[in-house]
């Protein structure tokens, strides 16, 4: 039904509470009202025209951190585990 | 955009991530005797998952069932049957999203009507509905208030402006549905076996993590994850995480986009516009609390009242699982009609018309896995 869209901020207007927003090469004019003001440069989630939510890219960027991490220790979980190897009682 | 995104896609990250997925998954499953039954309650996750192939990668572990998420799938007959009603009223045009178009009614679809006549248009969002109708003061346009906590907002705002504009013929055919009330009726039905949810990322960017920890009293992990690839994996691993160290809890595992409390603008929006109400779900019945009707201030604006509708006795097809397919009690490929009289260009039931729903999901990704192979 619905499509979450997320874009840059690349224009706004704020008397009309609209932005414009840019995904992947693509403009489109959004409503901003139900998350109150925007700045150029920011990321909102976008669904049927409205923001529904600014993006936090620091948490993205550490999310990745996270991932880069365990790429870097995947040799870690190469041991195939055994049937009787648990924590914890049962 | 492409800076960060592409990372949340990326192959070598997701090869990692099903590397630990299996690994801790095999723990999982050794301990239970059994695959370990995950499911994801939205319609997007459901296609994602479909598309990157997750369930015949990870299948011989995981049971990645898909769940009440596709808030068209989930329309009951006696709804969209009332929404047909509603289009072949003189002067009235009928403004909707583009996937409740095709879904059958007992004897129609709104497409159908379209091609007898009925004037029926898709808008993209709620707002230019209202624009449509400001600009089209002869005719009475009804909004398909269709879905869950994701579009009701959105919703709430277009009757809020057609009210400060003074609209005289914009009214709203109010069914929006809520999730975790259906959560509930998942949880309190003993035949469903559930180890673990995939709760739906845009829902929650409304309604924020805290909405969930109802879940917290059942014991039973889930974690909240956004649509990429990667996404949903890291939303599995936590959960199996969970089920590992025995600590079930319910995680947001899409921090870049859902706050604790969610959006409290957006809450503050409905709240103003709806109430809460019973609803009625395809395959559940009448869920208790898991609907929205229009609170009084806003009461001209409820097309079902403005609007005498012949009564409708909705026929359900025969042979159809889409009730069954939507509690996660039974599989697309499990249904006797998947994909021999049932496929996306002569669809028979909702879960596979519209492009969330998991029997078109199935169809067009996963058709050619398993032992329903030879009939695709
Ligand atoms: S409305 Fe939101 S939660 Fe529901 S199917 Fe669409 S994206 Fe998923
Ligand atoms: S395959 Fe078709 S008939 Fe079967 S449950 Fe899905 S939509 Fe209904």
């Amino acid at each position: 039904m619905c499509l979450g869209i997320p874009g840059k901020i690349v224009a706004v207007s704020p008397e009309e509470h609209m932005a414009e927003i840019e995904t992947f090469g693509i403009r489109q004019r959004i409503s901003t009202l139900l998350v109150g003001e925007v700045a150029v440069g920011e990321y909102v989630m976008v669904h049927t025209g409205y923001a529904i939510e600014k993006v936090d890219v620091a948490e993205a960027l550490e999310r990745i951190r996270l991932w880069e991490e365990l790429l870097a220790h995947e040799g870690v979980f190469d041991e195939v585990p055994r049937s009787g190897d648990r924590p914890g009682t049962d | 955009m492409r800076e960060f995104l592409t990372k949340f896609r990326d192959p070598e990250i997701a090869r990692a991530l099903i590397k630990d997925v299996r690994h801790l998954a095999t723990r999982v499953a050794d301990r239970l005797g059994r695959r370990v039954v995950l499911m994801e309650v939205c319609g997007t996750h459901t296609v994602a998952i479909s598309r990157a192939g997750l369930r015949s990668l990870l299948g011989d572990l995981l049971d990645l069932r898909s769940g009440p998420g596709c808030p068209v799938c989930v329309t009951d007959y006696a709804d969209v049957d009332r929404m047909v009603a509603l289009a072949r009223l003189p002067g009235v045009t009928v403004g909707t999203f583009g996937d409740m178009v095709r879904v059958p009614g007992s004897d129609s679809s709104l497409e159908r009507e379209r091609a007898a006549g009925a004037d029926i248009r898709i808008f993209y969002s709620p707002a230019d509905a209202v624009a449509w109708a400001a600009a089209h003061p002869e005719r009475e346009l009804v909004f398909l208030g269709v879905g869950f906590e994701t579009t009701a907002p959105a919703v709430a705002l277009s009757i809020k402006e057609a009210g400060a504009r003074g609209l005289k013929n914009f009214s709203v055919y109010v069914n929006h549905k809520l999730v975790p009330p259906a959560l509930m009726a998942l949880l309190e039905d003993p035949e469903i076996k559930v180890d673990g949810f995939i709760l739906p990322g845009h829902v929650s960017a409304i309604i924020g993590r805290r909405a969930y920890s109802f879940l917290e009293a059942f014991r039973l992990p889930a974690a909240i994850t956004g649509f990429e690839t990667n996404d949903i994996l890291e939303g599995i691993r936590q959960i199996l995480k969970m089920m590992w160290g025995k600590e079930p809890r319910v995680v947001n595992g899409y921090t870049r986009v859902v706050r604790e409390e969610g959006n409290k603008i957006a809450q503050r929006e409905m709240a103003a516009v709806f109430r809460v109400g019973d609803a009625s779900w395809r395959g559940f019945g009448v869920i208790p609390g898991s609907g929205l009707t229009l609170a009084a201030p806003f009461a001209a604006f409820d097309a079902a009242a403005r609007f005498t509708l012949p009564p409708v006795v909705p026929r359900v097809p025969a042979g159809c699982a889409c009730g069954e397919i939507l509690k996660g009690k039974l599989t697309p490929k499990e249904c006797r009609l998947f994909a021999v009289a049932c496929n996306p260009t002569s669809p028979v039931g909702p879960c596979m018309v519209s492009s969330e729903g998991a029997c078109a999901a199935y169809y067009q990704f996963e058709r050619h896995y398993g032992e329903r192979a030879n009939h695709a």
